[in-house]
């Protein structure tokens, strides 16, 4: 379970960046001019993509912790 | 620790209070399209920056610095001031919403006022829920805490439905006209200060919580909470556990049986307003109980497998469960009749136009003043109305599952000198920000390539998955040592 926990670490290390990344291309995607409705309006994407920064960098730290064994002793 | 008529009274004053906060921050939110046409006229590019801004400002950014503001004044300075400083500022804020005059009135005023407002509530709520959950955990037995502070946990879900049952009845008092176009709308937001002064009045009277003071008292309190819970490897590596391991997916999971269940009800089951708000209260109630048998539960069985089992179920169940919403009000599979079974209504009158269906339901049609197409509402049959209001009760059920629990889960995961803080933080981006970005996301889905009226749903499905396997890997079933420390 140990090695489980501590192999996934790579794993949730990658999704953090990869998810930013996701965000970021999916509002170039769909922003644009005249658009309907909050997903082609870039206030919401500006919004979230900021608030998406810190999580992303938070789970690439807990994939960092989880890589150093930090959550061994929990069982 | 109190005891017996002791602990009901915190239970009691601390759970009301969140209530209100709940019911404040809701009303906005059911309102929202009256609010839009008082205050936010799409005409007006500045009014419509604004409108965004009050959407998702409040709950995105707001929010979770409302967690970090009040969580380090309630580990400073204690618990019980802080909590009734949200209050008074939830309460003050949801009642001058309703004072402002229209924008027609006071022109680009009107929406600045009614997003410094919104913002506000959204700061207020951020420090609500961990201080009312602190306060009541600190005073519970270790042995029962579980079951105390799933009191708190009601609260989220009931002030939802006072929210609507409020809205429901002020619009049945005053009239459709009324509520909509002229001031009947404000009634809910100016009914609050009543309910916050009764609030604020009984939390006046409560006493700090017992380890707080304590620890106060020996000059042990911190004296910067967000530098020991976010700099200090040991606290910070278990908020990050608590918000991937738990709040994000238990987020998602109450978004979506509640609040996302209500707008596909409505807007894609398209099922009259009144029926589909009324088939939510019901379904609201029939399962609220849950939390407390739930929180209670934990005590004995352990937080973590009761949080992940009501995961796993929102995981499986989703799909089938919103396929099958869709399927009792699909009138496209209905076959049509020409003569309305009994002398139910006229077939039309005026600009309403009525579709009758062999099973006993109905397709109501308006024609709406400057539109080409007709509004389209389904009136379901008794019948039909139980069959969703049961699918909405098993969904809210999964919900009390993993909420019953986690404040108390919460609480334990963190010592008491900067537990308000820590608590706050991965609460809030959970609920505010993954729960809140479930309709955004939803919406993002269904432009994709060969998506559907369900392909939303893979947003909430896929962020319980990662919780729940992180839940499982990671999270102990264990009760942490720092609930009395």
């Amino acid at each position: 379970m140990q090695k489980i926990k501590r192999l996934l670490g790579i794993f949730w290390m990658l999704l953090g960046p990869l998810f930013f990344i996701l965000l970021v291309y999916s509002a170039f995607q769909n922003i644009q001019q005249g658009g309907q409705g909050d997903i082609s309006n870039p206030v919401p994407w500006i919004i979230i993509i900021t608030i998406s920064i810190p999580i992303s960098i938070g789970l690439t730290i807990f994939g960092w912790y989880s890589w150093k064994g930090e959550y061994d002793h929990m069982n | 620790m109190a005891t017996g008529k002791g602990i009901g009274k915190i239970i009691a004053a601390s759970s009301v209070g969140t209530l209100i906060e709940w019911y404040d921050f809701y009303i906005f939110g059911s309102l929202s399209t009256i609010i839009a046409q008082k205050f936010f006229p799409d005409i007006n590019p500045t009014a419509a920056l604004l409108s965004t801004l009050a959407t998702f400002a409040a709950g995105f950014i707001v929010r979770p610095f409302g967690a970090l503001f009040f969580g380090r004044i309630g580990d400073i300075i204690g618990r019980k001031y802080t909590f009734l400083l949200t209050l008074m500022l939830m309460g003050g804020s949801t009642f001058l919403i309703g004072c402002i005059p229209s924008y027609d009135t006071i022109g680009w005023w009107a929406p600045l006022l009614v997003l410094i407002l919104r913002l506000l509530q959204g700061l207020a709520l951020g420090g609500e829920y961990g201080g009312a959950a602190t306060y009541v955990a600190e005073h519970s037995p270790a042995h029962r805490r579980g079951f105390f502070t799933s009191w708190i946990q009601t609260t989220a879900t009931l002030g939802l439905f006072v929210s609507l049952g409020v809205i429901l009845m002020i619009r049945r008092i005053v009239g459709i006209e009324e509520f909509t176009y002229g001031n009947g709308w404000r009634y809910p937001f100016l009914l609050s200060i009543i309910l916050v002064v009764v609030s604020v009045f009984i939390r006046m009277k409560m006493d700090e919580s017992p380890l707080f003071a304590k620890l106060k008292k020996e000059g042990k309190t911190s004296s910067n909470p967000l530098k020991e819970s976010f700099g200090k490897k040991e606290n910070f590596k278990m908020v990050l556990l608590a918000l991937f391991g738990a709040t994000m997916g238990q987020g998602v999971i109450w978004y979506t049986s509640q609040f996302y269940a209500q707008h596909f009800i409505l807007t894609k089951c398209l099922v009259e307003y009144e029926q589909a708000n009324s088939i939510i209260l019901i379904g609201l109630l029939l399962a609220t109980p849950f939390f407390i048998v739930f929180g209670s539960l934990s005590d004995k069985w352990g937080r973590k497998g009761i949080m992940m089992t009501g995961m796993l179920l929102g995981v499986l169940f989703y799909q089938p469960i919103f396929s099958q919403l869709y399927k009792i009000a699909d009138y496209s599979t209905k076959t049509e009749v020409i003569q309305p079974p009994g002398n139910v209504s006229p077939v039309q009158a005026g600009n309403i136009s009525f579709i009758h269906y062999s099973d006993g339901s109905s397709l109501k049609n308006t024609i709406l003043p400057n539109s080409n197409s007709p509004k389209r509402e389904v009136i379901l049959t008794e019948s039909g109305k139980w069959q969703m209001i049961g699918l909405v009760a098993v969904m809210v059920l999964f919900v009390t599952m993993v909420y019953g629990p986690i404040a108390a889960f919460l609480v334990e995961l963190f010592p008491t000198r900067i537990r308000y803080t820590s608590m706050s933080l991965p609460y809030h981006i959970g609920n505010g920000v993954f729960g809140g970005l479930v309709p955004f996301i939803a919406t993002l889905i269904t432009t994709l390539p060969g998506a559907n009226h369900l392909s939303g749903l893979w947003y909430p499905i896929g962020v319980a998955s990662l919780s729940f396997i992180i839940g499982m890997l990671y999270l102990s079933n264990r009760k942490m040592n720092t609930s009395n420390d």
